[in-house]
């Protein structure tokens, strides 16, 4: 049970990088075209289960260990929240877009506009991707306890 | 534009009857799979891509726990009859939902004026014709998901971490006590 043959690992060693850099670009572009955070998320989740599969469940949790993917997943919950938290003290609301209207507007159709919609997008997308990695990872193990 | 629609459900609708009726459990799985890619493009059809590119990602990875959990168990043919009640009801489900569907589509509005939006001053009306100025994001949907509705994605982030740290709890290899006194 180490992973598939050596074809699969081969194609899936070139592949990976293509799903990876294309859910990075679905998050970070996502307040410009379709995507955004939750659909780059899970993209970049379905690059690692395919590591999973192809390699092995040994192999990937020497790459993201399981302390470290539940440390990402509070940090991309605990970044959405303090984003949202921000707007109090900059704006006086609560999820005020207080970076696109007082300090960095940016120029419309750019990457750099939209505020906070980008960093909220990166919050999600990390959480999303990690969250349900560590789905998959759990449902696993626990298939492999118990035989 | 209307005939594509039609293709797709008349698809979708014997993929579902297939998968309902089928005795091997991972052609079952792999019918489930084309409802949704069937969906998937209907969505892109209809003009929502985001709604598309999410359909089709999310279905991937359903579809891997489905196939894992059909495949690590032994037995993948399903013996015995299947319960006549059942099929019957499940077929006059799914032929009530393709007859709603061709109403549906009939009804359809024209791209870019929805129905809502007719209403003056009503919030559709309003995201549609201020959201880049108000929040400078071309997407409409990721401005209304991020800016104008942030407290709906706060209660979903809320909800799937939540639901995640039960799973890690719950579905530990080890609980915390053996580990700790490993004779007990």
């Amino acid at each position: 049970m180490k992973g598939m043959t050596i074809i699969v690992k081969t194609v899936s060693s070139w592949v990976k990088v293509f799903i990876f850099l294309f859910g990075i670009n679905i998050v970070l572009f996502g307040h410009l075209t379709p995507g955004g955070g939750f659909a780059g998320g899970v993209i970049l989740a379905a690059s690692y289960v395919l590591l999973m599969l192809a390699f092995g469940r040994q192999f990937v949790e020497e790459n993201l260990p399981l302390g470290l993917a539940s440390k990402l997943d509070c940090i991309g919950a605990f970044m959405f929240a303090l984003i949202a938290i921000l707007g109090i003290v900059f704006g006086g609301s609560f999820f005020l877009n207080f970076l696109f209207q007082k300090y960095l507007s940016g120029q419309a159709l750019h990457l750099v506009s939209a505020g906070t919609i980008p960093l909220l997008n990166i919050a999600i997308g990390i959480k999303v991707g990690v969250s349900l990695f560590l789905v998959i990872l759990m449902l696993s193990i626990s298939c492999k306890g118990r035989e | 534009m209307t005939i594509l629609f039609f293709i797709l459900l008349i698809f979708m609708v014997i993929a579902a009857i297939i998968a309902v009726e089928t005795k091997d459990l991972l052609g079952s799985v792999i019918c489930v799979g084309a409802i949704g890619a069937g969906g998937s493009l209907m969505f892109l059809f209809l003009r929502a891509p985001d709604i598309a590119i999410t359909q089709i990602v999310v279905e991937v990875l359903g579809l891997i726990i489905m196939i894992r959990a059909t495949i690590s168990r032994d037995l993948t043919l399903i013996t015995g009859d299947r319960e006549f009640f059942g099929t019957v009801v499940s077929v006059v489900i799914i032929f009530v939902i393709f007859m709603a569907g061709i109403e549906v589509f009939g009804t359809l509005p024209h791209f870019g004026s929805p129905k809502f939006a007719e209403v003056p001053g009503s919030p559709s009306e309003l995201y549609i014709k201020n959201g880049l100025r108000e929040t400078g994001a071309a997407n409409v949907v990721s401005s209304v998901i991020l800016d104008y509705r942030g407290y709906d994605t706060l209660g979903e982030v809320t909800v799937l971490f939540t639901s995640i740290l039960g799973a890690t709890v719950i579905l530990r290899a080890k609980s915390r006590k053996l580990v700790e006194e490993p004779d007990a």
